[in-house]
């Protein structure tokens, strides 16, 4: 749904952290999303093909690393994936759930590319 | 030849940070904020206004009203109530964010407040996901909208702290298993608060507004002017 708040929070963090390295370019970014964050990733890279352009991240690839959801039951102890819909524990029933891996939202690492200078090399 | 730059950060963390200093903000000046969201029409305003007509002498709330479109409608409403309202207008973003209730927090005197409303964009799915710096998350439930939105749906109902079930007086005219849908909504939410209401009759409203108050932090009155 807000696809274009989170585009826009993943070029600010990428266009900063080139700066504070001295990068020219940003060629690669990383991102970890889970199922339960409610992004679609299709959405993002539409969004980032129009935002970036005329920043140092214009044309970085974006890759993303979907984490399904997974749940564990606090009564008898077992793990399970979340499908769409959601459901009690299949193993006994209970409600009593937490939530294991799913919720990330995150930006992991990227690619930059320096400028050449005459000192290296 | 490229270098990896380890970032590590969470998406939303500006956000996050200014939701942070937003929570101080209320803290200092002793006003309990509320984050009112649900799909359109399920009642946000209605609730809020029956709420306000509900206040005891002495406490005193401010509200701030969300809206996709430059309307002010729902801000006219509870202005009309006597009641300071601040409008956001969202330029068509689907939920608010904690910069926008910055903003509407600046126009308001904190001072003079105990409670704070914000009444999000009408949108069950991603206003979720944004911390504006309230106290409580609250969502407004409606009989109509169906008993099995939590098991299609379970990533709205996560970090909430109240759900209000509005409408009510609707139940004997629409199939609502209201056990199927709590239920869903505890499958997350274990510790989750349910109160049932309803705006027209004003049946349930009595343990809506005693858990509220309870809420409300103790603030030197300053004397009606
Ligand atoms: N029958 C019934 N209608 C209600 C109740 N609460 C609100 N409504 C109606 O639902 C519609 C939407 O309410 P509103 O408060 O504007 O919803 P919002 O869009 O979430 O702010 C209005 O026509 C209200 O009169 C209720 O408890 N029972
Ligand atoms: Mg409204
Ligand atoms: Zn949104
Ligand atoms: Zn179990």
């Amino acid at each position: 749904m807000h696809e274009l708040a989170v585009t826009e929070s993943i070029l600010e963090l990428a266009n900063q952290a080139a700066s504070e390295n001295g990068a020219s370019r940003v060629t690669e970014i990383f991102l970890t999303i889970g199922q339960l964050s409610s992004i679609v990733a299709d959405s993002v890279q539409f969004y980032w093909d129009h935002i970036s352009k005329g920043t140092p991240s214009e044309g970085a690839i974006l890759h993303f690393e979907r984490v399904p959801a997974r749940l564990h039951c606090k009564d008898c102890g077992e793990s399970y994936q979340l499908s769409e819909e959601l459901l009690p524990c299949p193993a006994c029933g209970s409600i009593a759930l937490e939530i294991i891996s799913g919720e990330e939202l995150q930006i992991d690492h990227i690619e930059i590319m320096k400028e050449k200078d005459d000192t290296t090399g | 030849m490229t270098q990896r730059v380890e970032i590590v950060r969470k998406i939303l963390d500006a956000n996050e940070r200014i939701a942070a200093a937003n929570r101080a903000l209320l803290d200092e000046n002793k006003v309990f904020g509320v984050n009112m969201m649900s799909a359109p029409g399920a009642g946000k305003t209605s609730v809020i206004m029956e709420t306000l007509r509900r206040l005891p002498h002495g406490v005193r709330a401010g509200v701030i009203e969300g809206d996709t479109a430059p309307v002010t409608i729902d801000a006219d409403k509870i202005s009309a109530l006597g009641t300071p309202a601040v409008q956001i207008n969202t330029s068509g973003s689907c939920h608010l964010d904690a910069v926008m209730v910055e903003l509407g927090l600046q126009k308001l005197d904190l001072k003079l407040l105990n409670l704070a409303v914000i009444e999000n964009v009408g949108n069950l799915i991603c206003p979720a996901s944004f911390d504006l710096g309230t106290h409580a998350n609250i969502v407004i439930a409606s009989i109509p909208e169906g008993d099995d939105k939590p098991y299609k749906y379970p990533n709205i109902y996560r970090g909430l702290d109240v759900l209000i079930i509005n409408k009510i007086d609707l139940l004997p005219y629409i199939d609502f298993r209201m056990d199927y849908f709590t239920r869903g909504i505890q499958i997350l939410n274990p510790d989750i608060k349910i109160f049932t209401v309803s705006c027209k009759s004003g049946e349930g409203f009595e343990g809506w507004m005693s858990w509220l108050m309870s809420k409300i932090p103790a603030k030197d009155q300053l004397k009606d002017l």
